[in-house]
């Protein structure tokens, strides 16, 4: 028994490390003086389609990702960690795409890539925090979704069970395959790239597609396919009024656990 | 984070001009690049694959072996069942390190390796020392490949370093209870069986760096009746074939990860390595020149470890209103860490690069021509001259700079919660294991009455021709000068090694110094690799050889009058 799996993966702006120039004065992102990273939940996504891949023999992982050129970063990445091959849809048509043109897109580009048993992807990007993209793909595809996953429990013919992270506890879940399935960051980190494969995919390009390639309806694109309108970003700056400095000892720690109690904030 | 990616005196070391030849050499024509898609087509691609494997070293040494370090320094190895297990972080470390394929740096492609040089595995061995000096000793017994794959039959060759690759642990098994520095009286016997054609071992090991180890490289007496080195052969045995006791593991005062053994072998079956009687004289001599490069390694790392040890708790700790790193005591002492790290870690790659340089011409063998034949007797001296000044320095280095950083932590830095008092524990040993800072000295002598470490000095001298370092220049001459006066005082029997300890500390003083001025220099030619200036290392540096050297002067006359 062996898979077919999609990996929907994001190149997102490094926004957890934050430094001084991050936001230009009229508070948007500074995407130059952030680096662009692999989206975190999605690394924990190519992580189990990899164990799936352990575990099942002759499965292929794809990578897709929608982006420009350089997200062949983030594909090399994946290829060098044992994805077998990624794909980048690429279009300037595809610019201003909110989470609805962005998922229909992607739902095109998983047509295009053919019958395959299961996509999956991360809960959220960094950069939008919507978690979004996930479920309307699912939908797109009339596919069934499973959010918030988090470990394998057994992948058995087209049944596969596994665990969801909730606010107040983990949920088992089955399904039936083909299945899309969004990954929480509380599952395995991702294994690191062999060495190997690191070097012999340092040069490595993913196949390009461009809109025509995917053929969607052009008004369901970009800015036209878009109904969400930002009327206004404001830029908010928590200002530092009252603090106090912990030092990283033991006893400093206990310390503020033991204030944090009497103050009925924790425990 | 990422050791290598946030250290980038490491790119600029690894992007040394002589790097392209050393991967054109160790490529040896790029024959490997049809065949393997992680080979390189020339050697700017090869010195690119280094940094990016290196870059993946930094990741998990940051990631993975960084912060397991207290918990393993705390917890340890333990024997179960004969064997010896490791603390959790180490074996969490061991496995992260073997799912990235990263076992068989050096070895050749054929066995799976990457067909590295040495210079980027001297790297890894600095990267994974900074997070973890303990662990560094085990990450860096992988170089037991080099021996079996330089020395080893085709059959052992086939047999092994797959294994290896596949992350068989090793260890090297030299010292005995009654041989330590003094190897030739190694007493552990080989017999050959004719009944099952093995050679069959006998005997104890002690101090043995990894003793539970799958795979050991064993130094035993296979000529009955001799009592020195040249009755000694070299073996290999394979721990699944039985006949091995781990009868017990010390209590270390420092790298206490690294489980050291002493072991029992009884009737232990063997693969002989090469040819019997070279066992010492030609393969672990070779062996121990790699493991004071890997000593040398380790220390640099530990001197990174400190560095940024004393600068963060310097940034972060305020007295009088201002971080205690503005004050001139902690500053100063900040700068002399900087400095002494940035010298060991010049000597450290400049040696290894002669270590490259002379192996890749010496795997030629009779092909070499003759101006070939000439760069490999350069690099080969240069390589053996280096390797003591560098054991020494860096390890000695290593311990001061453990002490300092105590010292820039203050009361805290006593007590067990920072890292700094593991760090001045782990720092002790490298100046005792793979020969004491003593017997560095003994080594160095050759180079010393030989005049070869003047030549050195003049090598550099002349490569240095940037004006704007011409006065530093000319205070290491005069330095040189009171070197050269000192080896024409007759020294008396009762200063005679204080006398050559002297000698050879202002050899290494000076050597350091001119090695950053020539960093400098290519800084200032335009080379950006490395963010910051070594100015400061080197104007310390500086000062540093020319004092030791007028004041070693002056102690040389003195002991003479």
């Amino acid at each position: 028994m062996s898979y077919k799996i999609v990996v929907l993966v994001k190149q997102v702006p490094d926004t957890q490390n934050v430094g001084p120039d991050a936001m230009n004065a009229d508070g948007t992102v500074n995407r130059s003086a952030l680096p662009a990273i692999f989206n975190p939940e999605d690394l924990k996504a190519l992580e189990m389609a990899l164990q799936v891949k352990d575990k099942f023999p002759g499965t292929t992982v794809t990578v897709l990702t929608m982006g420009p050129e350089r997200a062949n970063a983030i594909i090399r990445d994946a290829l060098s960690r044992g994805a077998d091959k990624g794909v980048i849809v690429s279009d300037m048509r595809f610019a201003g795409s909110d989470t609805l043109a962005t998922s229909y897109a992607l739902a095109c580009a998983i047509q295009k890539i053919g019958p395959c048993d299961m996509v999956l992807g991360g809960r959220q990007a960094i950069d939008g925090d919507t978690a979004q993209v996930g479920p309307q793909v699912a939908e797109k595809l009339n596919l069934p979704q499973i959010t918030y996953a988090e470990k394998w429990v057994d992948i058995s013919g087209s049944r596969i069970r596994l665990t969801r992270r909730l606010d107040n506890g983990v949920e088992t879940v089955e399904a039936t395959l083909p299945a899309l399935i969004t990954v929480t960051a509380s599952a395995p980190d991702c294994r690191y790239p062999h060495a190997h494969r690191l070097l012999a995919c340092a040069k490595a390009q993913a196949e390009m597609w461009n809109a025509d390639a995917i053929s969607p309806d052009m008004e369901r694109l970009g800015l036209k396919g878009s109904p969400t309108k930002v009327k206004k970003i404001d830029n908010v700056v928590l200002a530092h009024k009252e603090g106090q400095r912990v030092e990283t000892t033991e006893t400093a720690l206990n310390g503020l656990v033991v204030s944090l109690m009497k103050d009925h904030i924790i425990g | 984070m990422n050791f290598y990616n946030d250290n980038d005196s490491l790119a600029f070391h690894l992007t040394h001009p002589d790097m392209q030849r050393i991967a054109a050499l160790k490529e040896d024509g790029f024959s490997d690049a049809p065949n393997y898609g992680d080979a390189p087509a020339d050697a700017a691609e090869a010195v690119e694959n280094y940094g990016r494997v290196l870059s993946l070293v930094g990741e998990i040494a940051a990631d993975v072996i960084a912060p397991n370090a207290e918990a393993v320094d705390q917890t340890g190895p333990h024997i179960e069942n004969n064997g010896v297990v490791y603390a959790p972080g180490t074996t969490q470390n061991y496995e992260a390190l073997k799912k990235a394929g990263l076992f068989g740096i050096s070895m050749p492609r054929k066995y799976h390796g990457l067909n590295f040089p040495y210079v980027p595995f001297i790297m890894t061995t600095e990267i994974i020392a900074r997070a973890d000096t303990g662990f560094a000793t085990i990450w860096s017994l992988q170089d037991c490949a080099e021996t079996v794959s330089a020395f080893a039959s085709e059959e052992l060759k086939d047999k092994f370093l797959p294994r290896i690759y596949e992350g068989a642990t090793c260890s090297m098994d030299l010292t005995e209870p009654d041989a330590g520095s003094d190897l030739q009286s190694v007493r552990l016997k080989a017999v050959f069986d004719e009944h099952s054609g093995r050679w069959m071992l006998n005997g104890v090991k002690r101090f043995i760096t990894n003793g539970g180890a799958d795979l050991h490289l064993v130094l035993a007496r296979t000529e009955e009746g001799t009592t020195d080195g040249r009755g000694l052969s070299y073996f290999l045995y394979d721990r699944s074939e039985g006949g091995l006791t781990v009868r017990r593991l010390e209590n270390k005062m420092g790298i206490k990860g690294s489980p050291t053994a002493e072991l029992v072998f009884n009737q232990a079956p063997a693969y002989l390595i090469g040819e019997r009687r070279f066992g010492l004289i030609k393969y672990v001599m070779t062996l121990m020149n790699d493991a004071r490069l890997g000593v040398g390694s380790q220390s640099v790392g530990l001197l990174e470890a400190t560095c940024r040890e004393a600068e963060r708790y310097a940034a972060e700790r305020e007295q009088f209103g201002q971080p205690i790193g503005q004050f001139p005591a902690v500053r100063d002492l900040l700068l002399h860490m900087r400095a002494r790290t940035d010298a060991a870690r010049t000597l450290l790659y400049e040696t290894s690069r002669m270590v490259d340089i002379a192996k890749a011409y010496e795997a030629k063998g009779k092909n070499m021509t003759p101006e070939e034949r000439v760069t490999y007797k350069w690099a080969q001296r240069s390589a053996d001259m280096l390797t003591p000044l560098l054991k020494l320095s860096a390890s000695e280095y290593a311990n001061r700079n453990a002490y300092d950083c105590i010292q820039v932590h203050g009361g805290s830095g006593f007590m067990k919660e920072y890292a700094c008092e593991r760090l001045y524990r782990d720092a002790r040993i490298l100046s005792i294991y793979e020969g004491t800072s003593q017997l560095q000295v003994v080594a160095a002598q050759k180079g010393i009455a030989g005049g070869s470490y003047l030549a050195k000095m003049e090598e550099y001298d002349a490569r240095l021709t940037h004006a704007e370092l011409e006065g530093y220049r000319n205070s290491l001459r005069e330095a040189v000068e009171d070197y050269k006066t000192m080896s024409a005082i007759p020294n008396t029997a009762e200063s005679a090694y204080d006398y050559k300890r002297m000698q050879t500390d202002v050899a290494a003083s000076l050597i350091m110094a001119y090695l950053l001025l020539l960093d400098c220099q290519r800084q200032l030619e335009g080379d950006t690799h490395c963010g910051r200036s070594f100015l400061p290392s080197a104007r310390y540096m500086v000062a540093y050889a020319r004092a030791e050297a007028a004041r070693s002067l002056s102690m040389a006359r003195s002991y003479a009058e």
